[in-house]
C-alpha cells in the first residue's frame, strides 16, 4: 500500500516540470541522422589515441613503440586523481607515440599513441564483476581502470563522481538524456536501440551512488527513445524508483543545472556542486559504458557518434576511439562537394576541426559536415541596440548586453560583478542577437583575461613580498656596514692609545704607577682582542659558506672588545660563544619574520644564493597557479 | 582556428526590426491622413530624406560604412517619429531643422546607432518646441471640424511656401489641441464638464485625434505580438498614466480629466508603443522597464496638468533617459544559482 502511495507520488511529480528562464528552440535537424539504425565501421588502417581525451591529468603511457597490444589492453594509466585510463581499442602493434593533431578548438597537436591494427580485433581476457556483491569502494577503485569518462561531452572521469570510500550523500540520480543541441542524435539512437542495456547501466550507477531514486530526463522531441526507455524501465525487474520524465524541447535543457531545475525545481547554488545537493547527473551513454564495463568486463573503447550535416547519408555509428574522422565520413557516404569543414559537437557549442585527419575521441558525440549553406558565414557585427533579446534568452538569467559592454570596454571587474563566471557559454544570446555580435567570444575573452589578471596579481603579490624582504635585507646590511665602520674607527683609536701607552712606558717607566700598569694591561688585552677579531674576520672571508657569517664574526669581535674593556679577558671560550650567539639568533628570528608569508620554500631557500631563492619562489608560484587552475577546472566540470 | 560557436542564429536583423516598427506605424499614418489630410505624407518624406542624407554625411565624416547603417532603417524611424510628433502643417524647415538636430547631434555625435543616450526623435522635438513654441503648438483642426478644410495641394503650398488659399485665415484651419484647450479653459476657471462640450472632444480623447491614437495602439499590439517589444514598457506607461490620472479624476472630476482622456489624447499611445520602446536609449531589465514607463507617465501627467506645455511625453522621456543607467543597475534580475 505504502509503495503504491509512493508510486503515485512519483508519477505525479513525473508530470511536473520546473521551467528555467530563457532558452531557445533552434531547428532540431535531428531527423536526418535517425533514418538508419546505428551503423558499425570496418576496422580503420590506423588507430590514433590522444592521451588527452578527458578533463584532468594526462595518463601515463604503459607501452612502447613496437609492443603488440590486445583489444581492451591498458596502454596508459590514470595519473593522479583526476585522470582517465586509455585502452587499445583493437589488437595490433604500437606504431608510434608522438605528437599529432587532436580534435581540440586550438587545432594544436598533442601526444597520441598510434596503433596499426592486425585485423584480428582480438580481445584481452575480460573480467566481468559481480557488482551487486562487491564492496562499493572496490568498484570505485576498479572504475579508475575503466577509462570511462562523461560521454555527454564534458569528459570528466567518471570515477571522480563517486567517492573513493564508496559512501555518498546522493539520494537522486539524474540521467541526462535531454540531448538538447540540434543535429545530435547519438543518445536518442542509443536509447531507441539499447534501452534495456541502458537501464542495466543505470542500475549500476544507482548502486554505486546508493541513490534512492533515478529520474531519466528526455526532451519531448525524442518520443521513440522515451517510449523505449519507459518500456525498458517497466520491463526490468531488479530496479526500483526509476522514472522517465519527458521535458519540453528547449535548448539548453541538457545543461546539468538546467536539467536538475527542470526535473526537480532545485536551483543549485552557483558555489555548490550537484553532489552537495544530494544529486548526481550521469549521461545516458556513460551509464551504458558502466554496464559494458561491470557486466562484461569491457573498458571504454567506443561510443556512438552522430555523423551528420553535409554528408551523403547521415547516420549514427558505433565508433572505436582513435578512428580517423575521414574513415567515419566515408562510412556516411562521404562529404558532399561543398563541404567546407567539420564541426565537432552541435551547432550551438561545437567547434571547427582543423582537418578531417583527427581521431574520434571520447568527447566526440557528433560530427557535422559544414557547408556555407548549412552554417552561413558570420555576418559583420552591428552595434548593440540594447534590445535585450539576449537577456530574454539567457538560461542563467544574466544580462548579456551588459556583459558584452563590459567585456568590450575591458571593464573586467564590472563583468565579474555582473556574474560573468556564471555564463555557461551556451550561445543562446548570440543565437538571438539581431546585431550578429559574437557575444560568447567576448565572454570567453573576458574570462581568460580575468583569469590571467588574477594570476598576474598573484605573481605581483609575490614579487612585492620578495621586494619588501629585499628592502629589509638591504637596510639590515647597511646598518651592519655602518656598524663595521664604527668598529674599525674604534679599533684605530685604541691602537693609537696603545702606541702612546707603550711610548710612555718606555720613556718613563719609573713613574709608572700600579694604576698605569693596570691600564696598559687592559689596553693590551683590547688590542689582542681586536687582533683576534680581525683574524677571525679574515678566516670568515676565506671560508666562503662559513657557518657563522662575517656579520656575526664582527659582532663577536665587538663583544670581545667590549669585554676586554670591562676586563673580562680571562673568561673561557665557551662563555664567549654563549654571549656571541645571542645576536645571530635574533637575526635568524628576523629572517623568519620577514619571510613567513611565502611559507616553507622561503625558509629552506634562505641559505643558498639569491638566484636560487628567486627560482624556487617562481616555481612555487607557478605550481600554485597551476594547482588553482586545475582545481577551478575540476570544479567547473565536476557536473 | 577560432571557436566561433554558435554556428546558427535566428534573429531578425536590426534593419528588419526597425522595418517592422515602421510597418506598425502605417495604420496610425493612414488614420492621420484620414483625419488631417495628406500633408503628413509630405512631411514624412521630407523628414526621411533629411534623415538619410544627414546620416550618410555624418557616417562619411566619421569614416564609417554608409550602406549597412543606412540599411538599418533607424534613421528613417527617427524621422517618422519626429514627423508624427510635430504639427502636420508646420513649415518645411521646421521638420528639416528638427530632423537634422535629431540625427546629427542626438545620434551621430554620440556615436551613432546603439550609442545615443537620449531618444533622438524626442531631442529633436524638444529643440523645436523650445525654439518655435508658436508653430509647435498650432495644430490643424481635424478636417471634419475645420471651417475650410485644406486640400492636399493647399497643404503642400502652406508647408513649402507658407501660402494659404485666398480668404482663408490661419485660425480657420487650426485649433487648440484638446490637451491645450483643457489647460487654458481650466485656467479661466471653467468646469471640465462644460469644457468637454466643445466640438474638438470625441468619445475618448480629441475628435479625430483619438482615431489616430487608436491606430497607434493597434500598431503597438502588432509589435508586441511580433515580439519586437515586450509588454513591460507600454503596460507600465499606460497603467501608471491611467492610475495617476484616475486618482486625480476621482478626487475632483470637475478639474481633472478622466484616465480615458489622458490615454487617448496627445502622444500617449505613440509614446507608449513607439517612443519609450526605443531600445538604445531605454532600459533593459524587466523592472527597469516598468519603472521607466511609470516614470515617463508620471512626468507626462504632471507636465500636462501643472506644466507649461500642453503635452509632456518628450521631456518626460528625455528625463527618464538620464535615469536609465541607474534603473538598470538597481534592477538586476537574480542570476540562476544566486539565491537570496
Amino acid at each position: 500500500m505504502n509503495a503504491l502511495v509512493n508510486l503515485t507520488k512519483l508519477l505525479n511529480s513525473a508530470k511536473e516540470i520546473f521551467p528555467f528562464h530563457g532558452g531557445v528552440h533552434p531547428p532540431e535537424n535531428k531527423a536526418q541522422s535517425t533514418q538508419l539504425p546505428i551503423g558499425h565501421l570496418q576496422l580503420p588502417a590506423k588507430i590514433v589515441l590522444p592521451l588527452r581525451q578527458h578533463v584532468g591529468n594526462v595518463p601515463k603511457i604503459t607501452v612502447k613503440v613496437g609492443d603488440y597490444v590486445l583489444k581492451g589492453q591498458l596502454i596508459a594509466e590514470a595519473e593522479g586523481t583526476v585522470s582517465a585510463a586509455i585502452h587499445a581499442t583493437t589488437s595490433g602493434t604500437i606504431a608510434a607515440i608522438d605528437e599529432q593533431i587532436i580534435p581540440h578548438p586550438s587545432g594544436l597537436g598533442d601526444r597520441c599513441i598510434t596503433i596499426t591494427p592486425d585485423g584480428k580485433d582480438a580481445w584481452i581476457a575480460k573480467n566481468p564483476q559481480d557488482w551487486r556483491n562487491t564492496e562499493r569502494k572496490d568498484l570505485v577503485a576498479s572504475l579508475r581502470l575503466s577509462g570511462i569518462v562523461g560521454l555527454g561531452g564534458a569528459t570528466f572521469p567518471t570515477h571522480i563522481k563517486l567517492r573513493a570510500d564508496g559512501k555518498s550523500g546522493v539520494h537522486t540520480l539524474i540521467i541526462n538524456a535531454a540531448e538538447c543541441e540540434p543535429y545530435i542524435t547519438c543518445d536518442d539512437m542509443l536509447m531507441r536501440e539499447r534501452a534495456l542495456e541502458v537501464v542495466q547501466g543505470i542500475a549500476i550507477a544507482q548502486h554505486l551512488l546508493g541513490a534512492e531514486r533515478v529520474i531519466i530526463g528526455i526532451e519531448d522531441n525524442k518520443p521513440e527513445a522515451a517510449a523505449a526507455m519507459q518500456a525498458a524501465v517497466a520491463g526490468t525487474t531488479n530496479i526500483q524508483n526509476m522514472q522517465v520524465k519527458v521535458v519540453p524541447t528547449l535548448y539548453p535543457s541538457g545543461d546539468a543545472r538546467r536539467l536538475v531545475h527542470l526535473l526537480l525545481g532545485t536551483e543549485i547554488p552557483h558555489d555548490k556542486r550537484t553532489t552537495e545537493m544530494g544529486l548526481q547527473v550521469f549521461n545516458v551513454a556513460t551509464v551504458l559504458a558502466l554496464h559494458r564495463y561491470f557486466d562484461f568486463g569491457e573498458p571504454s573503447l567506443s561510443r556512438i557518434v552522430s555523423m551528420t550535416g553535409n554528408v551523403q547519408q547521415p547516420q549514427n555509428f558505433e565508433v572505436l576511439f582513435g578512428t580517423p574522422l575521414s574513415h567515419l565520413v566515408q562510412a556516411a557516404g562521404g562529404a558532399k562537394a561543398n563541404t567546407s569543414h567539420f564541426v565537432m559537437g552541435g551547432p550551438m557549442m561545437g567547434f571547427a576541426l582543423p582537418t578531417d585527419d583527427v581521431p574520434i575521441t571520447k568527447a566526440a558525440n557528433c560530427i557535422i559536415a559544414a557547408s556555407p549553406h548549412l552554417f552561413a558565414p558570420p555576418k559583420p557585427a552591428m552595434p548593440c541596440i540594447r534590445c535585450a533579446r539576449c537577456a530574454d534568452a539567457c538560461p542563467v538569467n544574466l544580462q548579456p548586453q551588459d556583459l558584452y559592454w563590459f567585456a568590450k570596454a575591458d571593464n573586467f571587474e564590472k563583468a565579474r560583478d555582473y556574474k560573468l563566471f556564471d555564463c555557461i557559454e551556451c550561445g543562446a544570446c548570440s543565437y538571438v542577437c539581431p546585431s550578429d555580435i559574437p557575444l560568447v567570444q567576448y565572454y570567453r575573452y573576458a574570462k581568460s583575461e580575468i583569469i590571467a589578471t588574477d594570476k598576474a596579481k598573484e605573481a605581483a603579490d609575490l614579487a612585492r613580498e620578495r621586494n619588501d624582504a629585499r628592502l629589509v635585507r638591504i637596510e639590515r646590511e647597511k646598518q651592519e656596514r655602518a656598524q663595521k665602520h664604527a668598529d674599525r674607527a674604534e679599533a684605530g683609536k685604541l691602537a693609537a692609545a696603545k702606541l702612546a701607552a707603550e711610548k710612555a712606558a718606555q720613556m718613563d717607566s719609573n713613574v709608572a704607577t700600579s694604576e698605569d700598569a693596570t691600564k696598559v694591561a687592559k689596553q693590551a688585552a683590547i688590542a689582542a682582542a681586536i687582533e683576534r677579531a680581525k683574524a677571525a674576520k679574515a678566516a670568515a672571508a676565506n671560508n666562503a659558506p662559513a657557518e657563522v657569517s662575517p656579520n656575526v664574526q664582527a659582532e663577536i669581535a665587538e663583544i670581545d672588545a667590549r669585554r676586554a674593556k670591562l676586563g673580562m679577558v680571562g673568561k673561557t671560550e665557551t662563555e664567549q660563544e654563549n654571549i656571541g650567539i645571542s645576536k645571530p639568533l635574533s637575526i635568524d628570528g628576523f629572517e623568519t619574520n620577514i619571510t613567513s608569508k611565502p611559507l616553507s620554500i622561503e625558509k629552506t631557500a634562505a641559505a643558498p644564493s639569491a638566484d636560487a631563492e628567486k627560482q624556487a619562489k617562481i616555481a612555487a608560484a607557478i605550481a600554485r597557479a597551476k594547482a588553482a587552475k586545475a582545481a577551478a577546472d575540476a570544479e567547473k566540470l565536476k557536473e | 582556428m577560432i571557436n566561433r560557436s554558435p554556428y546558427i542564429s535566428d534573429a531578425p536583423s536590426v534593419g528588419q526590426i526597425m522595418r517592422k516598427v515602421l510597418y506598425a506605424l502605417v495604420p496610425g499614418i493612414a488614420a492621420y491622413v484620414y483625419v488631417y489630410g495628406g500633408g503628413i505624407l509630405v512631411t514624412l518624406a521630407l523628414a526621411t530624406a533629411t534623415a538619410l542624407i544627414a546620416e550618410a554625411v555624418m557616417l562619411k565624416i566619421r569614416r564609417r560604412a554608409v550602406a549597412p547603417f543606412l540599411g538599418d532603417y533607424s534613421a528613417v524611424l527617427t524621422a517618422w517619429l519626429l514627423a508624427l510628433a510635430i504639427p502636420p502643417l508646420s513649415p518645411w524647415w521646421v521638420i528639416v531643422v528638427g530632423t537634422l538636430f535629431a540625427i546629427v547631434i542626438a545620434k551621430q555625435l554620440y556615436g551613432g546607432l546603439g550609442y545615443n543616450p537620449f531618444n533622438p526623435a524626442m531631442v529633436g522635438y524638444a529643440v523645436l518646441l523650445i525654439s518655435f513654441p508658436v508653430i509647435m503648438t498650432k495644430w490643424p483642426a481635424a478636417l471634419s471640424l475645420a471651417q475650410t478644410p485644406l486640400g492636399f495641394v493647399d497643404q503642400l503650398q502652406y508647408i513649402f511656401a507658407g501660402l494659404l488659399p485666398q480668404d482663408v485665415k490661419l485660425d480657420a484651419i487650426t485649433s487648440a489641441t484638446p490637451l491645450d484647450y483643457v489647460k487654458t479653459e481650466l485656467l479661466l476657471k471653467h468646469d471640465l464638464s462644460s469644457i468637454s462640450q466643445a466640438p474638438i472632444f470625441g468619445a475618448l480623447g480629441g475628435k479625430g485625434g483619438e482615431l489616430v491614437t487608436g491606430a497607434y495602439l493597434l500598431g503597438g499590439l502588432y509589435l508586441w505580438q511580433q515580439k519586437i517589444i515586450t509588454w513591460h514598457l507600454p503596460a507600465a506607461f499606460l497603467g501608471a498614466l491611467a492610475a495617476m490620472s484616475g486618482i486625480f479624476w476621482l478626487v475632483n472630476p470637475a478639474h481633472f480629466s478622466s484616465p480615458t482622456f489622458h490615454l487617448f489624447a496627445g502622444a500617449s499611445m505613440l509614446g507608449a508603443f513607439f517612443i519609450i520602446t526605443d531600445p538604445v536609449s531605454g532600459p533593459t531589465t524587466p523592472w527597469a522597464k516598468i519603472w521607466f514607463g511609470a516614470g515617463v507617465a508620471m512626468i507626462t501627467y504632471l507636465i500636462r496638468v501643472y506644466g507649461g506645455y500642453p503635452d509632456g511625453v518628450a521631456f518626460a522621456v528625455i528625463f527618464m533617459n538620464i535615469c536609465v543607467p541607474l534603473l538598470d543597475a538597481n534592477t538586476q534580475p537574480r542570476v540562476f544559482g544566486h539565491l537570496k
